[in-house]
């Protein structure tokens, strides 16, 4: 069997505040990922989705050690990075990258394209061959760039271009591992799908895997090999893709799933829908028990006082739930 | 009898240094009373210019503006196109409302909700303060806020995402409004969030017998609220026909385009995602002929390059299904079928 390119073993990461403004002296915590178990393997992509505050970018952002992980084991191909300093992490990095969701923000408005690309090269000190700028223009022809550009700055290139430029600047380095973070989700309609095929065409040529964190299902459900679902900070569900959409087990996750629209009006007006009442709780204070129970619409008085366990109920499917729907 | 709102060869244009930015280009569209009308488009295709024209919203000094835009009201009717400003104000909060993307920056943060919601009331209704907040209490009950009569003093900083779109809801509906302007009301929203205030949209239009214009690019939300459907591309309609006709039947190439590149959660099989290829087109510098054209994967089928010189015209294809190319029906047909879209 094929290693994990990652595994991550109960990751935490808490971040503290002060509450009630700015001069409040009270710390609290706020628990964004709160024991989290993941595996992506080779040329693989692992989808994570949840709704906004569910710890989703959190988890991706500490995996590359952007943040300092409060609890848990990140292991990078076979290798534990959980305590790594920054120094000893810069060389494994040229293995990780990571795409933003905003292509505005994530660009040096100062820098011209041919520096955000090629300024990856400088900072692992490696010289590619034929030199740094012949190899940018490469990797721009790649990702569906007119390599003539390479003296343009960001703010002359549209939404979907400019991730294309983070694409490249991503991928220049051939890592083993991209986390994508929202990748599409800034972009246009018609854009998306560019988007979406590029990453797909690229994880083939390059072997590299990712791991795909958004809130869209439908690009998730068709970019992913396998799904995690993601709530407050704890993963609600676990399954390979086709498992998962057609035979949704967590009540959470079947919510979510109704919740979709579809663009298909008889289909639309013919589906069954679960309307999950109220917001997201507060990360600060998670509900006891069950982090779900507050929303469920098959609670019961279990579910108010003790945490289901991430079970696999059948195989390669992992569920934390007392009531699971039947299979 | 007429519909509500008649808009008829609407033309918004700013004029800017690098030259006439063509927003809004020959819209015309109805909507009545009860009916949902969806303009869906990318960014920058001139959905929201156009219905902020409608509402008097837009700047009318950097704007150039033409066409008519008739609210069919009992009193007869009026078009808030050439009507005077203080005019146009009187219509707005009460014939018509608007609710946008963004709650938080639409919403004031240093007045509380219930205040907020007064003074739109009161603009229409002759009753104290005490009166406007026991409607906003009302009306923050009707869309879903729990507790109202203690939320109603919170302030907006106090709301969720999904709630502070309520009360952007509630303070539209405040005066009972004959239509409603809806801006890409769940964009910014979680989707378990969304069918919460999809279903309430659907819920109040119902409760008010209003007429809707529903703004947005998601095709799944459209799909889910609209009984009749615009496309529009780069400042034109480009189809224009009720909801199922448009999802099983497109008949322009980018309507067929969008449909085939989305990806979607009801079908599992692994289908390589049919993009459309190109960038939408600066307003400014728009191509020759049909806008689209450069990103047509069909413009080679047109007889002698025309649509490369002519603007092809909103052309009814089949009964009441417009749209704007020069491919015939039969054509159409045969290019929806091979590319997946259901027939």
């Amino acid at each position: 069997m094929t290693e994990p390119v990652l595994k991550v073993e109960g990751l935490k990461k808490y971040f503290e505040s002060t509450s009630g403004g700015a001069f409040s002296k009270k710390k609290v915590v706020v628990q964004a990922v709160d024991g989290i178990d993941l595996e992506v393997f080779p040329g693989q992509t692992l989808g994570l989705v949840g709704e906004s505050g569910c710890g989703k970018t959190t988890v991706g952002r500490t995996i590359l050690k952007l943040y300092e992980p409060t609890d848990g084991k990140i292991i990078f191909q076979g290798q534990d990075i959980t305590r790594l300093s920054r120094k000893k992490m810069k060389p494994l990095r040229s293995q990780m990258q990571m795409i933003f969701q905003d292509p505005f923000a994530s660009l040096n408005p100062r820098q011209t394209v041919g520096a955000l690309i090629g300024s990856t090269f400088d900072i692992q000190e490696i010289t590619p061959a034929g030199g740094v700028m012949k190899e940018v223009q490469r990797l721009m022809e790649r990702v569906g760039l007119n390599p003539e550009h390479y003296n343009r700055y960001p703010h002359e290139f549209s939404g979907g271009q400019r991730q294309r430029i983070g694409v490249a600047r991503a991928i220049a380095l051939k890592p083993k591992l991209i986390v994508a973070d929202e990748p599409v989700s800034a972009l246009d309609v018609s854009i998306q799908a560019q988007v979406v095929n590029l990453l797909e065409d690229l994880q083939q040529e390059f072997d590299m895997a990712y791991l795909f964190v958004a809130h869209d299902l439908s690009v998730v459900q068709h970019i992913s090999d396998r799904v995690v679902v993601m709530y407050l900070g704890k993963v609600m569900e676990e399954a390979d893709k086709a498992d998962l959409f057609s035979k949704p087990r967590h009540p959470y996750t079947k919510a979510l799933l109704s919740a979709v629209p579809v663009p298909d009006p008889v289909k639309g007006r013919a589906r069954e829908r679960i309307i999950l009442q109220g917001d997201l709780p507060s990360p600060v204070n998670p509900p006891s028990g069950c982090v779900f129970h507050t929303r469920c619409w098959k609670v019961q008085d279990k579910c108010h006082t003790d945490v289901p366990q991430l079970l696999e109920l059948s195989p390669r499917h992992r569920v934390a739930c007392h009531f699971p729907e039947p299979a | 009898m007429k519909p509500f709102l008649e808009v008829k060869n609407l033309f918004v244009s700013f004029p800017t240094e690098d030259g006439v930015v063509r927003a809004s280009d020959d819209i015309s569209f109805t909507v009545a009373r009860g009916e949902t009308l969806a303009v869906v488009g990318e960014s920058g295709s001139g959905k929201s210019v156009t219905s902020l024209a409608v509402m008097g919203l837009h700047n009318r000094k950097s704007t150039n503006i033409s066409g008519q835009a008739i609210l069919n009201l009992p009193t007869g009717p009026v078009d808030t196109i050439s009507a005077a400003p203080e005019v146009v104000r009187k219509l707005r909060g009460k014939a018509m409302a608007m609710i946008f993307q963004d709650p938080m920056s639409a919403l004031h943060p240093y007045y509380t909700i219930g205040d907020q919601i007064t003074e739109a009331w009161q603009l229409y209704n002759d009753g104290s303060k005490a009166d406007g907040i026991k409607r906003a209490v009302e009306l923050l009950d009707l869309v879903g806020i729990p507790s109202a009569s203690k939320r109603v003093k919170e302030f907006p900083h106090q709301f969720s995402g999904g709630m502070r779109q309520r009360v952007m809801i509630a303070m539209a509906l405040v005066n009972n409004p004959s239509l409603l302007i809806a801006d890409e009301p769940t964009t910014a929203l979680d989707v378990t969030i969304q069918s919460q205030i999809l279903q309430l949209l659907r819920d109040m239009q119902k409760e008010f017998n209003m007429a809707v214009i529903l703004i947005t690019h998601d095709l799944g939300v459209v799909a889910e609220v609209a009984d009749r459907v615009c496309v529009m591309y780069a400042g034109k309609i480009v189809e224009q026909s009720n909801i199922d006709e448009v999802y099983y039947r497109p008949d322009h190439p980018y309507t067929i385009g969008l449909l085939n590149s989305i990806p979607r959660v009801d079908s599992i099989e692994g289908r390589r995602l049919l993009a459309i290829p190109g960038q939408p087109p600066s307003l400014i510098s728009l191509p020759p002929g049909c806008s689209f054209r450069p990103r047509c994967t069909f413009s080679s089928l047109v007889p002698n390059k025309r649509c490369a010189i002519d603007v092809p015209d909103l052309d009814e294809k089949n009964s009441a299904h417009f749209s704007r190319c020069f491919l015939t029906e039969p054509q159409l047909v045969q290019l929806r079928t091979p590319t997946g879209v259901q027939s």
